[in-house]
């Protein structure tokens, strides 16, 4: 019940983002639809949707299910799982170390990596869009590294460029700061692999991009009028107005990160000393090196409810500082 | 000089360092799958002093036994399916969420959202469980299944702000004229849908042939490994001697991504702009 509320909140809050972001003839046709309650059901439309009916039901609804089901299970894919109750649950809380390090270390990236590509994100996507020559040249440069960044090609190219005696040492060297163990030192080993994130801030700044060419310039004009300066018309027009964007921005990188796996497999393996083995890590190594699958399911789910207590503490928080074009909070 | 065109100068000044600073790392994986190891390693210098031409020809070999020609044919095998399958599945189901008044409509609509919230982490577990029972390990059927019953809910939630961006007058005077609703689909929308099309096929192709995590999980054989799997391999597997190797299957294996990215890019900043929710 607790889930299906921060759900609910999340679509009223994605309709007002539709409501405020697309094309207004779908406001008209929807909102008279909805109002009209005596109107005939169309059953022919579920035919178009029983493709997704299906796969709902036999990837997502029974997988979802049956995860918890597993996680309260001794199941190693050979014999049949043997229930056990919550001995999983018990177990990692009280004797896994390896679950607190890698939760410790996952909750870091975290915080490390979302803050810094959403700011870095909005603040290039702010400047390009003034209107400057050669936006578009710049949008597509920036947009680069998201298109490959989940690859195995840029880990491999991470593993190089961040070596003992790679690249980026020997650039600094010139520059007269002593090299930098990037991978090989457990304190600055995931900050490295928090700047493979940090690289591909570029689809978050398109969506920022999208989101600011919707603001309308008589709002800007108003402010200028009224004697406000730039400074503050960023902060009084600008930001509120991107702040449903910010909000889902957030939400979904934050669901990301707390699952990130390619960069801390291939760049480290989790090393060195599990200073990267993230939580997706943990889960994959029980999951599919040890065969505990009872035991990784249950981990898995300790994962969902982490994310979706942190979706309702930030959805609930954004009732103070997600602006909505009605003026309506909620 | 006016303090208007000195701001300009010192924005193009910073987006211009930023621009080097994004692709310098995709210049240097290029320039440097043609270097020696000494020039790889130890050197600031884009340029080498030595250049070697064979790290392709070699690299794309792999072990002797496993080239990427074949990791190459597999990937298109996993990625193209998948690809026109998430197509079709999800004009459908878009076209069925965004144009009829359904029972149970606004809660299926909800369901619909609340997956695109649903960590894959959580349903991955069973899911590696469902397709062992039915013998799908080892095969591309776990990517491909699930696309042809439109899993991914971004897809589905881009067509669906599509279809709401077209008049529904195109609908109703097509009605007038006799066509039913799927003649209308074929007939008048679907046409009309290119872009929302293509920015889907352009996503998903990106993101199917970028995936690792899934392909490790669900690929165990070496003969049906994927570039990225071929990639990681080559990696673990490169002794001291051949490091351009890697570099060079980098580097072919990120093209096809770089190729579609510069002709299709108009795609997908639309594809962006209409859902406005990730890329």
């Amino acid at each position: 019940m607790f889930f299906l509320s921060i759900y609910y909140n999340l679509i009223k809050r994605l309709q007002l983002i539709s409501n405020t972001y697309s094309i207004s003839q779908y406001r008209k046709w929807w909102g008279t639809g909805m109002l009209k309650k005596s109107s005939r059901y169309q059953y022919i439309g579920l035919v178009y949707l029983l493709p997704w009916l299906i796969g709902l039901l036999i990837f997502q609804l029974y997988p979802f299910l049956m995860s918890f089901y597993y996680s309260l299970t001794d199941y190693n894919m050979v014999n049949s799982p043997k229930f056990i109750g919550f001995s999983n649950y018990i177990k990692i809380f009280t004797e896994d170390n390896q679950f607190v390090q890698s939760l410790k270390i996952t909750g870091i990236y975290v915080l490390m990596a979302v803050p810094l590509k959403l700011t870095f994100a909005l603040l290039v996507a702010v400047i390009l869009s003034a209107k400057l020559k050669g936006i578009n040249f710049f949008r597509t440069i920036y947009y680069l590294p998201s298109i490959l960044g989940g690859s195995v090609a840029i880990s491999v190219l991470w593993r190089f460029l961040f070596a003992k005696d790679g690249v980026i040492n020997s650039l600094t060297a010139k520059l007269g700061i002593p090299a930098v163990d990037w991978l090989g030192n457990p304190d600055i080993s995931l900050f490295t692999i928090g700047l493979l994130t940090v690289w591909q801030f570029g689809s978050s700044m398109v969506l920022f991009l999208a989101g600011l060419q919707q603001i309308p310039s008589e709002l800007y004009e108003a402010a200028s009028i009224d004697g406000a300066s730039k400074v503050r018309i960023f902060f009084k027009v600008t930001v509120p107005l991107l702040t449903p964007i910010v909000l889902f921005n957030v939400v979904m990188q934050m669901i990301n990160a707390f699952q990130e796996f390619t960069g801390a497999f291939v760049i480290t393996n989790g090393g060195p000393m599990k200073s990267t083995f993230l939580y997706a890590l943990k889960v994959y190594e029980e999951a599919f090196t040890f065969f505990k699958m009872g035991y990784a399911s249950a981990l898995s789910w300790i994962l969902f409810i982490i994310i979706m207590v942190i979706a309702a503490i930030i959805f609930t928080t954004s009732n103070r500082w997600v602006h909505y074009e009605d003026g309506e909070k909620r | 000089m006016s303090i208007v065109s000195k701001n300009k100068v010192f924005t193009y000044i910073f987006l211009i360092i930023l621009g080097i600073i994004m692709v310098y790392p995709l210049i240097w994986l290029f320039v440097s799958s043609f270097k020696t190891n000494q020039d790889i390693f130890g050197s600031s210098s884009l340029l080498a002093k030595t250049y070697v031409f064979d790290s392709y020809l070699k690299g794309w070999r792999g072990n002797g036994i496993y080239g990427f020609d074949i990791f190459f044919g597999n990937s298109f095998k996993l990625v193209i399916p998948t690809v026109i399958f998430t197509m079709i599945s999800s004009v459908f189901v878009g076209y069925g969420f965004a144009r009829f008044k359904m029972p149970f409509g606004t809660i299926l609509f909800s369901l619909m959202m609340a997956t695109l919230m649903l960590p894959d982490a959580t349903i991955l577990i069973p899911r590696y469980i469902l397709f062992n029972k039915l013998g799908w390990l080892d095969t591309y059927l776990p990517f491909i299944v699930p696309a042809i019953f439109a899993c991914n809910a971004f897809f589905i939630y881009l067509m669906i702000q599509f279809f709401r961006g077209l008049p529904r007058d195109l609908d109703e005077s097509a009605k007038i004229d006799g066509c039913n609703s799927f003649g209308i689909l074929i007939r008048i929308l679907i046409p009309l849908c290119k872009p929302a099309l293509f920015s889907i096929g352009i996503f998903q192709f990106i993101w199917t042939w970028n995936d690792f995590f899934n392909s490790i999980i669900y690929i165990s054989s070496v003969k049906n490994f994927t570039v990225s799997l071929g990639l990681r391999m080559t990696l673990d597997a490169a002794s001291a001697v051949s490091w351009n190797q890697v570099l060079a299957m980098s580097v072919l294996s990120a093209l096809p991504c770089i190729l579609i990215f510069f002709f299709a890019q108009k795609y997908f900043v639309e594809g962006i702009a209409t859902t406005g929710l990730k890329g």
